[in-house]
């Protein structure tokens, strides 16, 4: 990924901004400027997520691609925001702890390196809330 | 709108074919079609041809003209198209070239589905494959594609009543037909044991229950069906072409467990056809991760949503069951190179219905379907087949 990508996308990746529709109240998160219910009578806003969320699947990747080869086992989930939308993210857990239904808190950290000597990507992950 | 048929098809073995280069893999497909369907190359008025990423397996774009160049057909100047969709990519070049007959703009078309996947590392692979999810908001996190059908399967296994025997019985039942197929890629019987032995790539989903990395192609050819006997005595003729899209990650689906895309794929075809699942003879379901084949079976209509596990079970599913399902032993046993895959589906339903499928035939086939997913459910083809 270049520089210039990770960069563009720092305030979502790091602050977890994404956006609302304020027509049907619908939140959006990765942004969408475009708004799927309201289509073009919707009015999209930026919206700070408070990051908070549930468990609703997960696995565990023992197999990665090249960025990620030296992190397995990590825990892999999809996380429902308490303002709706639903994420991919990693969890900072043990294999076993993870389960569904399971409440999380967002954390900065280091997702991956692009080769020795690119950047270091930062971005959200979650720990056990309890 | 005109009646479509398949006149002739061909496909080269799938594996690891270190020898092979991208471009005679297509060749030796193509040439294989034109010769069952008797047709010269010169007859030939347009070509589709499905890759997911050639630019990425093999460093090459432009594969329409690169394709039609090396099939000699350059000084004859034939509209050559890539398709892309994922995996996807065959099921949509065979729908393009079904609907470049239907509308008369065409006559002879080829439809044709190649990839070169073994000339990069395994790391390097599985990254090309993540592209056809979410880059951005799945890969970036460390999503990779085993992973998010895992994720899939552990919502599905908390939801419904799935054991993890029965999602092993689905690789059991492939390699079965694959061992009955001479173009798979794995032509040995394994056991629920093997599958459960084998390690652990993404939790709960083990080796055994992905589909391989592959190199193939394979391509048919479509003519309307009133000029199809000039060319063969057993036409195919193409009943149902549908085509569904849903969201690109798994995340914002309606339902993790069901594909909405084959549902409505599949409503559609059966719609067009005037058809039902109980008229169909026989299925080629995208099992890229033995958990598709099983949300495959439900989405499309074979049973209620939850019941597949038991059907696969129970034998239902098996070659001599009431609804085979993947004969040529599917992405999992055949192999997935992932643009010749939709074609491949088309190659296994045409022999079928000609009685021509050996020790794999389902006697009296008169109808088939095959079902092509890109990504996790973002695209999906589905056609039905008969004769």
């Amino acid at each position: 990924m270049s520089v210039a990508r990770f960069w563009r996308k720092i305030p979502q990746r790091y602050n977890l901004i994404g956006t609302q529709c304020t027509t049907c109240g619908r939140y959006f998160f990765p942004p969408r400027t475009f708004c799927p219910e309201c289509r073009r009578a919707g009015n999209i806003v930026d919206h700070k997520f408070r990051g908070y969320g549930t468990v609703v699947t997960h696995t565990v990747i023992r197999t990665a691609s090249e960025q990620f080869e030296q992190m397995t086992p990590y825990v892999l989930a999809i996380v429902e925001l308490d303002e709706g939308p639903r994420i991919t993210a990693q969890i900072v857990c043990e294999p076993e702890e993870v389960f569904i239904g399971m409440k999380v808190t967002p954390v900065f950290r280091r997702i991956a390196a692009d080769g020795e000597s690119g950047v270091i990507h930062y971005g959200t992950k979650y720990v056990p809330a309890e | 709108m005109r009646d479509v048929a398949v006149i002739g098809v061909g496909c080269t073995p799938f594996g690891e074919k270190w020898e092979t280069s991208f471009r005679h893999l297509f060749i030796e497909a193509g040439a294989l079609a034109l010769d069952d369907a008797q047709v010269a190359g010169e007859q030939i008025d347009a070509m589709y041809v499905g890759n997911m990423s050639a630019g990425r397996f093999v460093e090459q774009e432009h594969i329409g003209a690169l394709i039609a160049d090396y099939a000699g057909l350059a000084s004859h100047h034939i509209p050559s198209t890539r398709v892309e969709a994922a995996c996807s990519s065959g099921g949509l070049a065979f729908r393009q070239a079904v609907i470049a007959v239907a509308s008369g703009m065409e006559d002879i078309v080829v439809a044709a589905g190649v990839e070169k996947m073994t000339d990069v590392a395994t790391g390097a692979s599985v990254d090309t494959l993540a592209g056809a999810a979410d880059r951005e908001w799945e890969g970036f996190v460390g999503a990779t594609f085993p992973g998010l059908y895992a994720m899939l399967a552990t919502d599905y296994m908390h939801r419904y009543p799935l054991t993890r025997e029965q999602l092993a019985q689905v690789a059991v039942k492939n390699h079965y037909n694959g061992a009955r197929n001479p173009i798979a890629q794995f032509q040995q019987e394994i056991t629920i044991d093997t599958v459960l032995k084998s390690s652990l790539v993404a939790d709960p989903l083990r080796l055994f229950d992905c589909s391989p990395i592959t190199d193939g192609a394979a391509a048919v050819i479509l003519a309307p069906l009133e000029r199809a006997r000039e060319f063969t005595d057993t036409p195919v003729r193409v009943l149902a072409s549908a085509q569904a899209s849903d969201t690109i990650t798994l995340h914002d689906r309606r339902d993790i467990s069901t594909l909405d895309a084959t549902v409505a794929a599949g409503r559609k075809a059966f719609s067009i056809a005037g058809l039902t699942p109980k008229d169909i003879n026989l299925v080629e379901v995208h099992d890229c991760f033995t958990i598709a084949e099983i949300c495959a079976i439900e989405d499309l209509g074979f049973c209620k949503k939850g019941e597949a596990g038991k059907l696969t079970e129970d034998g239902v599913t098996s070659l001599h069951g009431s609804i085979p399902v993947n004969t040529s032993g599917g992405l999992k046993a055949c192999g997935h190179p992932v643009g010749a895959t939709g074609i491949k589906q088309v190659y296994e339903v045409v022999q079928q219905l000609r009685g021509e499928a050996g020790k794999r035939q389902v006697s009296g086939a008169k109808i088939g379907m095959t079902h092509n997913v890109g990504g996790t459910g973002a695209t999906v083809a589905v056609h039905i087949l008969g004769v």
